[in-house]
């Protein structure tokens, strides 16, 4: 979706944010059109949770211009609130509440809000209607955060590492979720540290490292970015980098062990080369977990792009 | 501002209230306990005939700091320390909401306090007296004295500092506040400083205007600085984030 496209929901230009002398966001540019996911990845201290913040309103900015549906989120507060929906990374809700009582709560604040009910039902949670919030898994608190975001039908929706901490299921519970959002339209911006959420989830993705953007695109723009060609081998124990380079006729360098078991050669994956890989596997009496070929994964640029920050 | 949010808020505040036991205990246990207790227990001299004349007005007081200091002030700072109060700052429901119903929740509390520390009284021999209006204005000037007391360590020191330190200085005012011992008791530097603190303040006002005598101007005074700088130094030094 090129930006020119469609009307712009969130608009950020040079935005800047200190504390004291760490410079938390540097000179962070983007826009965001109107019921597109986008994603903030990268590591934790990325500055990802401060961008989030200073467009909910929590914030103020030490320079640069942001703009959330035309306004400004610090001081247009009041008129921006009622359209937008914020989850937390963490906390947020009434311990002593039962989630039914916090969503009424929460749809009393706005002027059209879902059905309480019926959102408890569609994020899985109408089982838990007894229990008190202390009570609720992490999980469950997760999806009940990210019900309060939604209750009030907002435009856009951020959502703080909204997968953190939850099962397999709720997980794609809240990934469909997402996807319902943005084919009503509602734009969502969410920052994760998980690859795969950002792959399968969203429009475009902007990886920061360190307070800034190294890279802005759709996965698949940005995984074409990387070497042209390699070779991902994930064995089910590990294996010495500069043996499997010899292995493979390549140099060390071009060899990276991402995880013990998971490495990525930089090269073409000939017909011989797998021949040579096989019989390396064989004399090492390793056995052989997957063998991917072709362009490099959005992991992979990942850690390539936000090595700084690791070290 | 919505009224249905603030109705909706004041619901939810009471729920939370009635929930944490420990809440009632400290706003309706205690205070009755204590009238009760020492209105036959003859274990405190004080220089009225009948010492549920001296209780009452002392437990009406300790009933607002409990519900205005303590039981607002740990609720807030728990609110605060669980990102309730930065979650509620990106809803529509303003600050001044918030606040509104907080007061709302706060003041229909004491209603059910004074009423039941009053019907007790009754029943255990004390004869309602003529300044009940005076009496019913100076409980809420300490309501708002309290209230900015227990909203500034609400909003300043951590959730279980706040806990502590609350639980702590109830217990101090309840003894140097005049309000189960009277005060006229107490070594003459305590007294003094008791009489610089709002418990005390509050307390001998209420028990002047509710036997009639001679209305304690400096002690009303005492009630009114801290009534206009708790709650002026609350909204500057509260933090919505701990």
């Amino acid at each position: 979706m090129p930006p020119a496209a469609a009307a712009t929901a969130i608009s950020v230009v040079g935005l800047e944010k200190h504390y004291g002398s760490t410079r938390a966001v540097d000179c962070l540019t983007f826009d965001v059109v109107c019921g597109e996911v986008f994603g903030l990845l990268g590591p934790n201290g990325a500055g990802k949770t401060t961008t989030v913040e200073i467009l909910e309103g929590y914030r103020q900015v030490d320079s640069g211009t942001i703009r959330v549906l035309g306004l400004d989120p610090w001081r247009d507060a009041a008129r921006l609130r009622p359209r937008i929906g914020v989850m937390l990374q963490e906390g947020g809700l009434y311990p002593g509440l039962r989630p039914l009582e916090l969503l009424r709560l929460f749809a009393s604040y706005y002027d059209d809000p879902e059905d309480p009910t019926q959102l408890l039902d569609t994020v899985g949670l109408s089982d838990a209607t007894r229990t008190t919030v202390r009570r609720l898994s992490g999980g469950q608190r997760q999806r009940l955060s990210l019900a309060t975001a939604l209750i009030g039908k907002p435009s856009v929706v951020f959502l703080d590492e909204p997968t953190a901490g939850m099962d397999p299921r709720a997980r794609a519970t809240t990934w469909r979720l997402v996807r319902d959002l943005a084919q009503r339209g509602v734009t969502v911006l969410l920052t994760t540290h998980a690859t795969d959420e950002a792959e399968q989830l969203c429009d475009r993705v902007a990886i920061v490292s360190g307070g800034r953007i190294v890279a802005l695109g759709s996965p698949a723009e940005l995984t074409r970015r990387g070497p042209t060609e390699e070779i991902r081998i994930v064995t089910a124990s590990g294996v010495s980098v500069r043996a499997l380079a010899t292995a493979l006729g390549v140099n060390e360098s071009d060899v990276r062990e991402l995880r013990c078991g998971e490495y990525v050669a930089s090269t073409v994956s000939t017909p011989s080369r797998i021949a040579d890989l096989a019989t390396f596997l064989r004399e090492h009496d390793v056995t052989l977990v997957a063998l991917e070929a072709g362009h490099s994964s959005l992991e992979e640029v990942y850690f390539r792009l936000t090595a700084e920050d690791a070290k | 501002m919505r009224r249905a949010a603030i109705v909706a808020q004041v619901r939810a505040e009471t729920i939370l209230q009635l929930r944490r036991g420990e809440n009632l205990v400290v706003t309706l246990a205690i205070p009755l306990g204590i009238l009760i207790f020492f209105a036959n227990v003859d274990a405190i001299k004080t220089d009225y005939a009948h010492p549920v004349d001296f209780l009452v007005p002392g437990v009406l007081a300790l009933s607002v700091m409990a519900s205005a200091m303590v039981s607002l002030g740990i609720a807030t700072g728990f609110e605060r320390r669980y990102g309730v109060l930065k979650r509620l700052g990106s809803t529509p429901l303003s600050r001044s909401g918030l606040l509104a119903a907080k007061t709302v929740t706060v003041i229909a509390f004491e209603i059910v306090q004074v009423v039941l520390v009053v019907l007790v009284g009754i029943v255990i021999g004390w004869h309602v007296p003529t300044g009940i209006v005076a009496a019913v204005g100076l409980l809420l000037l300490g309501t708002v004295a309290f209230a900015g007391v227990g909203l500034l360590m609400a909003g300043t020191l951590r959730a279980e500092a706040n806990l502590a330190a609350a639980n702590a200085l109830f217990l101090m005012l309840l003894f140097l506040g005049g309000m189960a011992y009277p005060l006229s008791k107490l070594p003459n530097v305590i007294q003094n400083l008791a009489g610089a603190l709002p418990a005390a303040a509050l307390s001998e006002t209420v028990r002047a205007v509710l036997a009639g005598r001679a209305f304690p101007v400096g002690e009303l005074m005492v009630l009114l600085a801290w009534a206009i700088l708790a709650p002026l130094a609350a909204a500057h030094w509260f933090r919505w984030e701990e």
